[in-house]
């Protein structure tokens, strides 16, 4: 019998969206008050589903408590509190919700290993969402 | 195709234990949710059927009939029990959110007509939730 799981979770962080590519016109006319050079913050809400068989011996499909210990330590630790632009991963990539979304999936799919990640989906704002399935369609 | 979903609550009580584990094991795996007296939970169901849409009342199914179905095989079995002393088939099978998906997909699958089954969500809180499509 497979199941999927999602576990919310949340944390803050600052960014700035612009990009060196565009020219400082370019960069307000495409990126508005993102662009402010002293950046800005969200609290954003992290959705990660997991998917797979339910175990017989645990009525799981995963160990939640694996799940948050994972999520805490490569995640909400490292992410919680900092500002995006200054974090190695968005040295080159902009940190916009859909390229977050892509780095966390693949921190996810590298590196939890006891159950598939089907997707993730972030919450920027309450009126703002992006979800990334390693690139498959969703599951609807 | 057209997708409906009817939202229901229902608040239960429950713990994890395999016989087959020992104390110990039953502790490290399940933690907090081992305590033997149980503990509780508001849980949300939501339920999403899928069909066409009759053209003659414009509905994908009869909303009263499904919450009537929902009520009658669900809800009224679940609500304010203890899970693993009270509803059948958690006598051997541990009440996760899970199995209470799967459990539910099954109480309701076979009774309806109009629409299909297309999806069981189970919020156990608003941080976790399962989602079951039938898939074996």
């Amino acid at each position: 019998m497979k199941a999927y799981l999602t576990r919310r979770y949340w944390f803050s962080a600052s960014h700035r969206l612009h990009s060196e590519a565009m020219s400082a016109k370019e960069n307000l006319r495409v990126y508005g008050k993102c662009n402010n050079p002293h950046g800005h913050g969200h609290n954003y809400a992290l959705e990660v589903t997991v998917a797979g068989p339910v175990d017989e011996a645990t009525g799981m499909v995963c160990n939640l408590a694996d799940l948050d210990a994972f999520v805490s330590e490569n995640i909400l630790e490292r992410f919680g509190h900092e500002n995006l632009n200054m974090l190695n991963e968005f040295q080159d990539v902009i940190p916009t919700t859909e390229n977050l979304c892509r780095e966390l999936y693949g921190i996810l799919d590298k590196g939890f290993a006891q159950a598939r990640i089907e997707k993730v989906r972030m919450e920027e704002t309450m009126f703002n969402s992006c979800e990334y399935a390693g690139g498959r369609e969703l599951r609807r | 195709m057209v997708y409906l979903t009817r939202k229901a609550e229902f608040s239960a009580s429950h713990y994890y234990h395999n016989p087959q584990f020992s104390a110990e094991e039953n502790q490290r795996v399940f933690g907090k949710c081992n305590n033997p007296n149980g503990h509780g939970h508001n849980y949300t169901l939501e339920i999403t059927v899928k069909g066409q849409v009759d053209e003659r009342s414009g509905f994908v199914v009869d909303l009263k009939e499904l919450k009537e179905i929902m009520n009658r095989e669900v809800i009224e079995l679940l609500d304010h029990r203890f899970l693993n002393k009270e509803v059948a088939e958690f006598k051997d099978l541990i009440p996760t959110t899970e199995n209470l998906a799967i459990s539910i997909w099954k109480r309701l699958q076979p009774r309806l007509s109009v629409a299909q089954l297309h999806r069981v969500r189970v919020y156990e809180t608003e941080d976790l939730f399962v989602d079951y499509y039938g898939e074996t």
